[in-house]
């Protein structure tokens, strides 16, 4: 951040990306056009696709048993593409809540939701989910009954997980595009529920 | 019993999950950026597999993973990658960062 019109000097890491990037430039390998293209697009890149996905599966039940069938294809069908990725999607029901994880790393569907908030990648997430998810949901405000199983899905760098969250009451004679609008990113991770207020 | 691994955590106590986010600054997402370049997720380079960036991550000792953030043990991961894989070298690497320092820093 700038202060009083004077720069902060970068740090040792940016010191780094910057000359490992300048390094590949000059040899070739990447052009700073390249790079900044890719970047823009993930800053511009947020849960849509993902909500789009859910939309769709909500108001088309043969689309929705391809969708838990093949999620990457199913994704492809609406052409988004999902590389080299085997993508799960994981239904709740009134007695099932799906929550996903990566307690190795932050592997997470990006190509559907952006980039990872801060939290997903924290140790606190990663630990406690897969132990105590009820206690971790309440955390986010979601109080999951104790008659609904909770269900943790570990992803891994070759495979994601999405939830398919529960499709609120009253949305019956909603449009695909007015249901696109309430499913939240945390929907789709499955630490809090599609709202339809 | 194989011993558990620092970034393997799933299922260790921890405390609270403070639900922070931050707007990633435009480096990190540069360094997101040549991770999806190198790896081909985008492109036809296959200059970094993922395996290759996790591994190079969780190399990291333990005091250094938990101190740097996430983009910078990105940025550590794919810039050791690319020295194993003889794409840079440290000499180069230390070259460009004296030049860059005291140009930018």
């Amino acid at each position: 951040m700038s202060e009083l019109g004077k720069y902060a000097p970068l740090t040792y890491f940016q010191l780094m990306e910057v000359s490992l990037r300048e390094l590949l430039v000059e040899k070739g390998v990447v052009s700073d056009a390249e790079v900044d293209a890719v970047a823009t697009d993930m800053k511009t890149r947020g849960p849509e696709r993902g909500a789009k996905v859910v939309a769709r599966a909500w108001t088309d039940p043969a689309y929705k048993q391809r969708l838990l069938a093949d999620g990457t294809a199913a994704c492809e069908e609406l052409g988004l593409d999902v590389p080299a990725l085997r993508l799960v999607v994981v239904e709740n029901t009134p007695e099932v809540h799906n929550v996903i994880v990566c307690t190795l790393c932050s592997c997470y569907p990006r190509m559907l939701l952006g980039l990872p908030p801060d939290w997903y990648k924290s140790r606190e997430y990663r630990s406690r989910v897969v132990r105590e998810p009820r206690a971790v949901l309440a955390e986010f405000g979601t109080a999951i009954p104790d008659e609904v199983a909770i269900r943790v899905h570990d992803s891994t760098a070759d495979m994601r997980y999405l939830v398919l969250p529960l499709r609120p009451a009253d949305t019956e004679d909603w449009s695909e595009q007015r249901l696109a609008g309430i499913v939240t990113r945390d929907s789709m991770i499955g630490v809090a529920p599609a709202k339809a207020a | 019993m194989i011993e558990r691994s620092h970034h393997d955590m799933g299922g260790l106590p921890a405390g609270k999950v403070e639900r922070s986010e931050h707007d990633y600054a435009q480096w990190e997402r540069r360094v997101d950026a040549l991770m999806v370049l190198l790896s081909g997720i985008k492109g036809p380079k296959k200059l970094l597999t993922v395996d290759e960036l996790r591994k190079n991550i969780e190399a990291l000792g333990p005091e250094a993973y938990d101190k740097m953030s996430y983009y910078e043990r990105w940025v550590t991961s794919i810039t050791q990658s690319m020295i194993q894989r003889g794409v840079i070298s440290t000499e180069e690497l230390a070259r460009k960062m004296v030049e860059v320092e005291r140009r930018d820093g």
